[in-house]
């Protein structure tokens, strides 16, 4: 009697199909619906992907590992409070809160050719994992370059690094922020290279690295594209959508499998 | 001019039409980032009891947006249909809700009635409505559109199969392509959207699609969802380009920001009529929206976002879209906080779309920065089924890898027809059952439906 029992979970005949996409195919299904396996494991990863947005800066762990970097580190915040203001008032987290501001007036900064900010962004975790790692990826390519110090913002989004960048009088500013946690990659982080920044500046005016962690665009490649593209700002005197990142790689669709649900170039057709 | 409101001993003031709409908008975080939200839950239903007592003429005789500013209400007061209005012409948006809910609004009514009613009036009178009343009107709405099958025929759901990767490859998105299919999705369109707008790379892309829809003779369309002028320059060079794609908003200066403007768009309708690949209709134009577009691109002139998302669609119906969809949730918490305002949002967009005569379907999505879920999802998904949405995405497992976000997947697409009863695009349908992949109940079959094994065994 048992043999006759359907299974519980019908299991797809093209599971083989999985190494050649990280998308959730071959699923299978009970009744028409997720089997409980991929049901929790998507709740798994969007659990990830909702506490890698919510969880604050981890400033115990990290103030040391960036100290170590050798450069004088100025702790600042965006004129966003919180996490709530923050998702709901990007305006804010552009812009530096008043004693933030002050610290950054106090410094009289004499100038540099380059400063290097990070902020939370939509990933703290990034950040968390990542920052001094990519910084340490970063500094040794930088001989000859005069540095300005480090800052650590909570609540930041992108162009606050056009209100820090203009008061320290930098050249070129950079900014290594937590991305939009995707459900697969909760850890991501981003690099805007912006040329004279100061407030108002727009996305155009910038340069961007992304998807860099572990699992996506690896530190040292990363490194690489990010030194290419501050020598070349620094000689032309600018960034955006004028400096190309000719580094990279065109993808193509070119995978020697093609496309398997085509025959012989349609001989099989009809 | 000015309208005002009292209650009690407060009289509320609002300066214009547009302050008056934004005001008595449901609340959501968009409107509040753009200053432009109801101060209190008081002045927003006394901008409501305001916006109520309002002759559905005034919209024809106050523009939100200045005519001579632009080109989108251009296009809305220089198109509407005096003649088809009349039947409502006389209703205040109150009474228009009123009638809207009655019996005499019935499919036919409603759609003559389409060309004489501008995005402005659907948008007011959806200001007064609950979920409710916004699936009720929405359901006696049928908006029929044909290329290669037949999309939103009562008691149909298509799905648009979004086999998406994150650097094209071509045999990862064959492999989505075929579980989609496998699991009865794709009535809508097959559509990409690809890594890049490279041409070389989406024309690349539209030679597969062509080529696995002419293999297996399946009713339905491709779409590479790049630039317009990408699309035209591909059409330009002889690539097979069924359905011609873009983002579109409900300003001029938003359009702008899309590189976009009503004459490039009627440049690629045209082109991609002039084709004739459609077999059984010629609707060519596949658009995207979704509230807080405008005011992201700060091309909103301070009108709320739920008003400039409806805008839009008197740009798609210039065109005789095969689908319309708003990607409801994917514009982040800046624009739609939560779930509840997803929903709402999305809802409305459907009514608004369908009551102007768009071949309206929904993104029904999320992002990892929003506070909503799988729940939320699941939850909007089955209102949709009631409201008679045209079509859904469908995606594996609901996780775009290449978009990063959430939205639905082949699996909620059975589900959705299995709980309502609604099946796919009647020629897709026959297909589906021609080749063995579902059976007369619509369940999928649990083997390999012969016409793929051979696909499979190539890679082996």
């Amino acid at each position: 009697m048992s043999e006759h029992k359907a299974p519980l979970v019908v299991d797809n005949p093209w599971t083989a199909l999985r190494r050649y996409t990280d998308a959730r195919i071959a699923l299978g299904r009970a009744g028409v619906s997720l089997p409980t396996a991929a049901q929790l494991a998507f709740q798994l990863d969007h659990a990830r992907a909702r506490d890698a947005v919510h969880l604050p800066l981890d400033r115990a762990a990290l103030l040391p590992r960036l100290q170590g970097c050798g450069l004088d580190l100025i702790e600042l915040h965006s004129a966003a409070a919180d996490r709530h203001v923050y998702l709901q008032r990007p305006d804010l987290g552009r812009r530096l809160d008043a004693a933030s501001r002050a610290r950054l007036d106090a410094l009289a900064a004499p100038g540099c050719e380059l400063a290097f900010v990070i902020a939370d962004g939509l990933s703290a975790r990034a950040v968390n994992e990542h920052a001094a790692a990519m910084l340490a990826a970063i500094l040794p390519r930088l001989d000859g370059w005069r540095l300005g110090p480090l800052t650590l913002v909570e609540q930041g989004r992108v162009a606050i690094g056009d209100e820090i960048g203009a008061g320290l009088r930098a050249d070129i500013v950079v900014v290594l922020i937590g991305e939009r946690p995707g459900l697969s990659s909760p850890d991501s982080l981003g690099l805007y290279l912006t040329h004279a920044p100061r407030p108002g500046r727009s996305d155009a005016e910038r340069n961007c690295i992304s998807n860099v962690r572990p699992a996506g665009q690896s530190f040292a490649a990363a490194a690489h594209r990010l030194h290419h593209l501050l020598a070349e700002s620094r000689r032309r005197g600018l960034s955006g959508v004028a400096l190309k990142d000719d580094t990279e790689l065109t993808t193509l669709a070119s995978d020697c499998q093609g496309s398997f649900l085509l025959g012989v170039q349609g001989s099989d057709a009809g | 001019m000015a309208y005002t409101q009292t209650l009690g001993s407060t009289r509320y003031r609002f300066a214009d039409l547009k302050t008056l709409l934004a005001k008595a908008t449901p609340l959501r975080s968009g409107d509040c980032l753009a200053g432009i939200a109801a101060a209190t839950a008081e002045e927003r239903v006394a901008a409501q009891l305001a916006l109520a007592e309002l002759p559905l003429q005034t919209f024809l005789d106050e523009a939100v947006i200045p005519y001579e500013d632009d080109e989108v209400t251009r296009l809305i007061i220089d198109g509407h249909d005096a003649a088809a209005f009349v039947p409502v012409a006389h209703l205040t948006v109150g009474d228009f809700r009123n009638w809207l809910l009655g019996p005499q609004a019935d499919e036919r009514t409603l759609a003559a009635l389409a060309a004489g009613l501008t995005p402005e009036m659907v948008a007011a009178v959806s200001k007064l409505m609950r979920v409710q009343d916004l699936i009720a009107v929405a359901r006696k709405c049928r908006v029929i559109t044909r290329f290669r099958d037949t999309i939103g025929l009562r008691g149909r759901l298509s799905t648009r199969l979004q086999p998406n990767h994150p650097t094209d490859d071509a045999t990862g998105i064959a492999a989505s392509i075929l579980d989609g299919l496998l699991y009865g999705n794709g009535d809508a369109v097959i559509g990409i959207n690809p890594a890049t707008d490279n041409l070389a790379q989406v024309s690349e892309l539209l030679v597969m699609l062509d080529a696995v829809i002419r293999e297996y003779a399946i009713p339905t369309q491709s779409c590479v969802l790049t630039h317009v002028t990408t699309t035209i320059e591909a059409m330009a060079r002889g690539v097979p380009v069924d359905l011609v794609f873009q983002s579109i908003a409900g300003t001029e200066a938003a359009n702008a920001s899309f590189g976009v403007s009503l004459a490039l768009l009627d440049e690629a309708h045209q082109a991609a009529l002039a084709l004739g690949r459609g077999s059984i209709g010629d609707n060519v134009m596949y658009f995207e929206t979704g509230q807080g577009s405008a005011l992201s691109a700060n091309a909103h002139h301070g009108v709320d976002q739920q008003t400039c998302e409806a805008r839009a669609y008197a740009v798609a119906r210039r065109f005789r879209p095969l689908l319309v969809n708003t990607v409801v949730g994917f514009i982040g918490p800046e624009y739609l906080y939560d779930g509840k305002q997803i929903i709402r949002a999305g809802l409305e967009d459907h009514f608004c779309g369908k009551l102007l005569g768009v071949p309206m379907g929904c993104d029904v999505c999320y992002t990892n920065h929003a506070e909503a879920d799988q729940d939320d999802m699941d939850t909007l998904l089955t209102l949709f089924g009631v409201a008679g949405c045209s079509y859904i995405m469908g995606i594996p497992g609901a996780d775009d890898i290449m978009l990063n976000y959430q939205t639905t997947s082949f699996h909620d697409a059975l589900y959705l027809r299995q709980t309502q009863g609604l099946r796919p695009a009647p020629e897709f349908e026959d297909w589906l059952l021609a080749n063995g992949i579902l059976d007369a109940e619509l369940r999928p079959a649990d083997t390999l439906p012969p016409r793929f094994a051979p696909a499979l065994a190539r890679l082996n």
